[in-house]
């Protein structure tokens, strides 16, 4: 009875309803918050598997919220790139949720991080899926003060100081964003993206769309934490507990940060030179800088955290070459990136939560103890460092090919050093924590429970079969739609135009 | 002309303020400035000369109308400013609680 | 007796308070209902009715104001303002669109009119009045480590 675009508007609604349900009936029963929160996210997992195949099969869907006829209205877009990103984020929040059944036992007060953990899940989504600026920027905000309130979530002194630094210089982006938003709208006169990316197009290049982009690039870029902007980052995520660590530095910085700077660049303003040197240029100040400091840190969730900047560096390196190899490789990135990423979270989470140290000159020769651990930290330590077969080194290689073939030999040499120093880290991060010799004190750890493992587990499978994402067939499905929207640039407008009809 | 441009300097003034503050509660309160004047920034940018307050009744003509759609954003953007400074008063109280003093200079215990 | 006069403000704020805490309820109340006739509506509206309640908190100590409404009781309302709000939206599926004007929308400028947008107005306006008065029950009743142990 209903069209199949009705789905659109769920991706926001059921997270926003568990949210809330978890808030009113959460406090009475212990096991309501993790059979809701599970079960909402293995929901949204299944809608955007749902979404992936509508996209294939019936192409661009633009969904108009209450009815109003666009461009007045509200509009809700499903193209290639939203079900790519859709399909990301609801992958890492679920396992993320099933690893927090038994994490965030230590923790007081279980039913508040699922409402706010539903309530980022919901702001990430919705950022993904609208067709309009002020939407884009009321479902950002409602995601970044909801990961606020998480980063603070345990309330030890290391943690209020993080958040707070965290909050400040957030909320400078978002009122960077705010301005840019409000220029635009003075110089347009219109909300809606596709009309804009119009409009546009036919007043050409002034002096206010420079100054648009300037202050976007710095809002989106706090969020994203490139370099310049980078400095909240190694203090909030290391002081996050260990699955909020893995949902920020795993799916927020690149929804807030990296989608949104894809969507403008490519889409609405139009990508020309001078846009696509700045983005290479800060993708590999990025690279370099993150690598060199994070070869210095003996705390593992920092070392951690320092990588994170270094591998969006590579993305922003990819999408910013503008070639179609280079997208496909960006794009591919970005999504092993969250599952890698994501998994040397949760391990590093599941060390602290076996030993209670996160200092790696302390732990030492864990793997006889805890093997699933260490087997898991093992697969991702070779992803991230780029070693075949795993998915990380297809996409690296796919970016620097990339970027010999677009005759930037410059970064593509600085891509391959910074890999090479991201390998040397890894290795040290393995001898010290997982191989070596057993320490006393720890002979009487055991492995984490069942669900953490899981979990784990999970994300590992899909580091290992991550390759398989680039053969010809499955490519069609899933990489190729998210980077033609990027190619067509600004007539993604007579695309969503045509699909009202 | 110098309207925007002395809105603009009131965003710089509370930008100030969050730069070279060493109170946490006057960090705070630069947010609270900065966020106001992106607020009105956004209101000023919606008059139209000679234009009258966008509300329909049922007795006056409608001639000439401000722009009513910027009205509605800043309510949000309000509500949006008010959550954020909500919890940063909470934060900064519980800093309070742990660190004992207010002054950023001396909660500097993540280095490196 | 004398207990009482020792919480909260002086005499005169207390008996201004206990005239006009009421007017200002309603005020709200009116401001929520009229939102689609004249300017105001939810968010507005809920800002004064949760002001009335802190007003009541100020001038009386916080001890009187939390007998009117527990902090439980806040928490409920918060959470099924936005639940009712959300539902309204997914009814909207019934005409087809999500958040769809599905009532009947009668002539301009009455009370009954405007189809969905009076009961969006009572949902937000019970959401931000109980989150705004939650919050400042939060603050209140925010007790230090070391006050604890007294």
């Amino acid at each position: 009875m209903m069209a199949i675009s009705n789905i659109i508007p769920l991706f926001v609604a059921i997270s926003l309803l568990g949210a809330f349900i978890i808030s009113i009936i959460g406090k009475k029963l212990k096991w309501i918050p993790d059979v809701i929160g599970n079960t909402t996210t293995l929901i949204l997992l299944g809608l955007s598997v749902l979404a992936m195949w509508t996209i294939v099969t019936k192409g661009t869907l633009v969904y108009s919220v209450g009815g109003w006829k666009l461009p007045i209205g509200i509009a809700l877009v499903l193209d290639g790139l939203a079900a790519f990103m859709l399909i990301t984020v609801n992958l890492i929040a679920f396992s993320v949720s099933i690893y927090s059944i038994s994490y965030m036992k230590r923790f007081t007060s279980k039913w508040k991080f699922y409402t706010l953990f539903l309530l980022m899940v919901a702001g990430m989504n919705g950022v993904v899926v609208t067709g309009d600026i002020f939407n884009l920027f009321v479902f950002l905000e409602i995601a970044s003060v909801a990961s606020y309130a998480l980063v603070a979530f345990g309330t030890e002194r290391h943690e209020l100081e993080a958040a707070f630094k965290y909050t400040v210089m957030s909320t400078v982006g978002s009122l960077f964003i705010l301005l840019g938003i409000v220029f635009l709208y003075s110089y347009t006169s219109t909300l809606n993206m596709a009309d804009m990316a119009n409009v546009l197009a036919q007043k050409g290049m002034s002096n206010i769309v420079i100054m648009v982009s300037i202050l976007f690039i710095m809002g989106f870029g706090l969020k994203a934490a490139l370099v310049p902007f980078h400095a909240w980052l190694p203090d909030a995520h290391p002081s996050a507990p260990a699955p909020i660590s893995a949902m920020l530095s795993g799916v927020l910085i690149k929804s807030l940060g990296i989608y949104t700077l894809c969507r403008f660049f490519y889409n609405i303003i139009g990508i020309n030179s001078s846009f696509s040197s700045i983005l290479m240029i800060l993708g590999t100040l990025s690279m370099v800088i993150g690598v060199f400091l994070a070869i210095g840190q003996w705390d593992f969730k920092r070392l951690l955290a320092y990588h994170s900047i270094s591998q969006i560096g590579y993305v922003i390196l990819g999408i910013g070459l503008g070639t179609p190899l280079g997208i496909i490789g960006g794009l591919f990135h970005l999504f092993n990136h969250s599952v890698f990423k994501s998994l040397l979270f949760l391990n590093s989470g599941a060390v602290e939560y076996a030993t209670g140290t996160r200092d790696l000159k302390k732990m030492g020769g864990l793997m006889t103890k805890m093997p699933v651990t260490g087997t898991t930290t093992l697969i991702a330590s070779m992803s991230i460092a780029g070693i075949p077969p795993f998915n990380g080194f297809w996409s690296k290689l796919i970016i620097i090919i990339a970027a010999v073939q677009a005759n930037r030999l410059g970064y593509a040499f600085w891509a391959v050093l910074a890999s090479i120093l991201t390998l040397a880290s890894f290795t040290k991060v393995m001898k010290y924590a997982f191989f070596g010799e057993l320490r006393t004190r720890w002979s009487g750890i055991k492995e984490v429970p069942f669900f953490m493992k899981i979990a784990m587990v999970a994300l590992a499978i899909i580091c290992v079969i991550g390759g398989v994402l680039l053969i010809p067939n499955v490519n069609q499905i899933f990489l190729k739609p998210a980077s033609d929207v990027l190619l067509e640039g600004t007539k993604y407008a007579d695309i969503i135009f045509k699909g009202i009809q | 002309m110098i309207i925007y441009l002395l809105c603009l300097m009131l965003f710089c003034c509370g930008l100030y303020c969050i730069l070279r503050k060493r109170n946490i509660i006057k960090i705070i309160l630069g947010i609270i400035i900065a966020e106001y004047a992106v607020n009105l920034f956004f209101i000023l940018v919606a008059y139209r000369m000679g234009g009258r307050a966008p509300i329909l009744s049922s007795d006056v003509e409608i001639v000439n109308m401000v722009d009513p759609l910027p009205q509605a954003l800043v309510l949000t953007s309000i509500v949006i400013g008010l959550a954020t400074t909500a919890l940063l008063v909470a934060l900064a109280m519980r800093i309070y609680e742990k660190y004992g003093t207010f002054d950023i200079t001396k909660i500097k215990e993540l280095k490196g | 007796m004398s207990k009482e006069h020792d919480k909260g403000m002086s005499l005169i704020v207390k008996v201004i308070t206990r005239l006009t805490v009421g007017l200002i309820l309603l005020f709200g109340i009116y401001i929520v209902l009229h939102g689609h006739v004249s300017p105001g509506g939810g968010f507005a509206g809920g800002v004064i009715i949760a002001l009335s309640f802190v007003n009541l908190m100020l001038a009386y100590g916080k001890d009187v104001a939390l007998k009117k409404i527990s902090k439980s009781a806040m928490s409920f309302f918060e959470s099924t303002g936005a639940l009712l709000f959300l539902s309204i939206a997914l009814l909207g599926f019934s005409g087809g669109y999500f958040f769809l004007n599905f009532i009947s929308k009668g002539e301009p400028f009455r009370l009954f009119s405007a189809g969905i947008i009076p009961l969006c107005n009572i949902a937000i306006s019970l959401k931000v009045g109980a989150g705004l008065f939650a919050i400042f029950v939060v603050l209140v009743l925010l007790k230090f480590e070391w006050e604890k142990k007294e």
